[in-house]
């Protein structure tokens, strides 16, 4: 305000434009706190996540004995059993037979310990490590037999009944399917649908309809889909429960709405002119779309679509009722075979009690948002790099 | 031969019948072209699809007709006799379209014709998936409201269905309890959850618009609100991991502080949390309706003197109320629909209180627990999950319907 107002000012005046400062204030303490929420909510999940990275591992002594070929436990000292991996264990019978040489030989070797170990060394308390054990790490720790590696395991092996050996392979590749499958049937079916609402529908009964519907579609809840999924494609079409088919059908169906509306907002954004331009040529009204509306609007297409993608892969609740929560310990190798997602691997592993499985969730959950985040990221830079100006 | 066997046969084979048939039909356009020493009427291309088209479209609708055929159990046909009728059908096709190809055919008008009905077909999709979530959660609901009335259903204050198995079993009669499906204290759980949710969301996402909208300036809106989205696209199931590792707990020390019980799976973490999980879409529909209010409906309460608070207080939120008032509806019915964050965070006992500190449940919770049981499908225990799922398939529509009136009412007024 200019500065003839300032002069004569009565406490009314003052009064109100204390107000109109608080009502500015409430605006920045909202924004704020959104805010504080995000940095507090990062930090959180991020601290949860890091230790998941690495794993302890502890040096033995390991006896190739021809008694290891039936029982494993006799390959190192009985007092280090509960301190080894079990399933690091169970991997030695295998191994001997391979290469039958090796038996009679001994070995220094640095092995993958216990979960219940590797959560004592990182200091959790409640690890469930008996005290007569929690002595033999505290001694060995001494000796310089305990050290810490990176977690490759995680991202290299399935989920396990063992958290020290659980990773997030499998759930990844059931991932991949997925959603190759929703993009392979939502993305056509999604822009063919919005290029005849835009056009070609004329102002009819029918296309309102289907106009109401789209917009009603995509707000209903995700588990509906999950119940539509159950009572149609696996109850009705017989497609295999817990399936990457099933799952991807279910969520194509999830992410058509976001498809089409983001497609109709990028097809209205080119300009009448190039249309009436390529009719004046002569061209019919398929050539036009086909060879110009098209191509112009495909930055649009392609940051819905990828949106979309976005929001598919995060999604855990359909598919969870059409049971891709199994315990899936092998990456599928056919879209018929039973599956888990990154989200639902969460989730199962976030219903398990041993710490060890609550830090593999969040290390699971700092991979998923990683990609999300990458994948809004890459959709935003398409808009603003790609996107034109009329 | 296996399903997959067969799709595979199906597609590897139609796939290059269809190549070829758009190149011989081409190829019979140019010659006619050639001999007759006509121009044709349409691009080569345009007789190519032709041909295309009739060698895919017959063998592609004569395989539909045998899957839906299959589907309803009217008959089958070994799969070779699929593949032959198909294949058999689409060369059939082709020669009647190579019969047609002249000079003077109109291929492009055929062809578009074709693509027109094509591009319907896929708009009429988005009709059938409407049709098959309200189909398949009504079918299921009539099975369950054949053993449970409707009547207990809605108004029954009891959730106990631990015997409901035995109806199925055909022992409902033996001595024990019938099975209780009275949903008001689901209903009560979901609708605390969804107050407190809203309690949150609706004031950090108004002021965060208004601040936004009014105050902020053009490059810090553009940096404030892809910021405020980054909340919309963060996974439910990791909200649900947040609240009930982190919150919860919080929330049970804090009450205990305050000399106050409190569960681990208390309505307020779970209400909290989808609370910041909506603020983005208060935030930005608000936005939006905010910014639609005309400049001249500012500049004129500003010409008296006002200040830009009372501006905003008195001028520019009530015109733009029956947006925001939309928003929140939208908001309310994504709370009610939101299912991972209460799975993880809120309680499996269905509880009637106030107390947001007490563990309560909801019904997308009860249609998790009831589909991811052990139990028979027919199971009243199981069907229960459409039951729920009709309920708030209807409170969805309904609370979509109203906000979609009353923003073509608010647009109608500023447009």
């Amino acid at each position: 305000m200019s500065n003839f107002m300032n002069t004569g000012k009565n406490p009314r005046q003052k009064q109100r434009e204390r107000a109109d400062t608080r009502f500015r204030l409430y605006g920045l303490t909202a924004l704020g706190l959104a805010m504080a929420f995000l940095v507090f909510f990062f930090i959180d999940i991020i601290g949860q996540a890091i230790p998941a990275f690495h794993v302890t591992e502890v040096k033995v002594t390991v006896h190739y004995s021809d008694a290891v070929k039936s029982n494993y436990n006799k390959a190192i000292d009985h007092k280090l059993r509960r301190i080894v991996s079990r399933g690091w264990l169970r991997a030695l019978p295998a191994q001997l037979k391979a290469h039958p040489d090796m038996i009679g030989t001994s070995a220094e070797l640095w092995v993958p310990t216990d979960s219940r170990v590797d959560q004592y060394i990182k200091g959790h308390d409640g690890n469930g490590l008996k005290p007569k054990y929690q002595h033999i790490v505290d001694a060995m720790q001494k000796d310089g037999r305990v050290r810490q590696v990176f977690n490759t395991g995680f991202f290299t092996s399935g989920d396990s009944k063992l958290p020290e050996q659980a990773g997030i392979l499998a759930a990844a590749v059931g991932s991949v399917f997925t959603l190759l499958l929703t993009m392979l049937v939502a993305v056509p079916i999604g822009v063919m649908t919005a290029i005849y609402l835009e056009e070609f529908a004329e102002d009819s009964k029918l296309t309102r309809l289907i106009e109401v519907n789209i917009n009603n579609l995509a707000a209903i809840p995700s588990i509906l889909y999950g119940l539509l999924g159950l009572a149609i494609f696996i109850n009705f079409m017989g497609v295999p429960r817990s399936s990457a088919l099933a799952g991807g059908l279910t969520l194509a169906l999830m992410t058509l709405p976001i498809i089409i509306i983001a497609t109709r907002a990028a097809l209205r954004a080119v300009p009448e002119s190039i249309r009436e331009a390529a009719y004046g040529l002569g061209a019919s009204s398929l050539q036009t779309v086909w060879h110009h509306v098209l191509p112009l609007a495909m930055p649009g297409i392609l940051t819905g679509s990828i949106i979309g993608l976005a929001q598919a892969m995060g999604e855990t609740a359909p598919l969870i009722i059409i049971g891709m929560m199994a315990y899936i310990p092998e990456p599928p190798t056919s879209i018929l075979d039973a599956a888990t997602v990154l989200p639902a691997q969460v989730y199962t592993w976030s219903t398990e009690s041993l710490h060890g499985y609550t830090e593999r969730t969040a290390a699971g959950i700092l991979v998923l948002l990683t990609v999300l985040l990458s994948l809004n990221a890459i959709a935003v830079t398409l808009r603003n790099r790609m996107q034109q100006h009329w | 031969m296996t399903t997959a066997d067969l799709f595979l046969w199906f597609f590897g084979g139609l796939i290059p019948l269809s190549v070829m048939a758009f190149w011989i039909a081409r190829g019979k356009a140019l010659s006619v072209e050639s001999k007759t020493n006509a121009r044709l009427h349409s691009r080569p291309g345009f007789y190519g699809l032709y041909g295309l088209t009739w060698m895919a479209l017959p063998a592609l609708v004569a395989s539909l007709l045998f899957s839906v055929a299959h589907l309803f159990r009217l008959f089958d046909v070994p799969p070779t006799m699929l593949l032959a009728t198909a294949f058999g059908l689409g060369s059939g096709g082709l020669w009647f379209a190579l019969s047609q190809i002249k000079a003077d055919f109109r291929a492009r008008q055929a062809v578009e014709k074709v693509m027109r009905g094509l591009l319907l077909t896929a708009a009429g999709i988005s009709i059938l998936t409407t049709v098959g979530i309200v189909l398949s959660v009504i079918f299921e609901s009539i099975q369950f409201f054949k053993v449970i009335s409707f009547w207990d259903f809605i108004t029954g204050t009891q959730w106990q269905p631990d015997t409901a198995f035995l109806i199925g079993a055909g022992r409902a009669d033996e001595n024990v309890a019938p099975p209780l499906f009275g949903s008001v204290p689901i209903f009560a759980g979901t609708l605390m959850i969804t107050l407190i949710a809203m309690l949150v969301a609706v004031p950090i996402g108004l002021f965060s618009a208004i601040y936004m909208s009014e105050y902020a300036s053009h490059t810090a809106r553009g940096r404030l609100k892809p910021m405020l989205e980054i909340l919309a696209g963060i996974p439910t199931v990791v909200y649900g991991f947040f609240a009930a590792i982190t919150i919860s707990p919080l929330v049970v020390d804090i009450a205990h502080a305050m000399g106050l019980e409190a569960d681990y799976t208390n309505a307020l973490a779970p209400g909290l949390i989808m609370g910041v999980m909506i603020i983005p879409f208060i935030s930005s529909l608000s936005d939006d309706v905010i910014r639609a209010v005309p400049e001249s409906l500012r500049d004129g309460s500003l010409a008296l003197g006002t200040t830009k608070a009372e501006t905003i207080r008195h001028i520019v939120l009530p015109a733009a109320m029956p947006g925001i008032v939309a928003a929140c509806l939208l908001a309310v019915s994504r709370a009610i629909g939101e299912t991972m964050i209460v799975v993880m965070a809120a309680g499996l006992r269905p509880n009637l209180t106030a107390n947001p500190l007490e563990g309560m449940t909801t019904v997308t919770v009860k249609i998790v627990e009831a589909l991811t049981g052990d139990q028979e499908f027919d199971s009243a225990f199981t069907l229960s999950a459409f039951a729920l799922g009709l309920v708030l398939l209807t409170a969805t529509l309904i609370l979509n319907i109203i906000s979609t009136i009353v923003v073509r009412k608010f647009r109608q007024q500023y447009e």
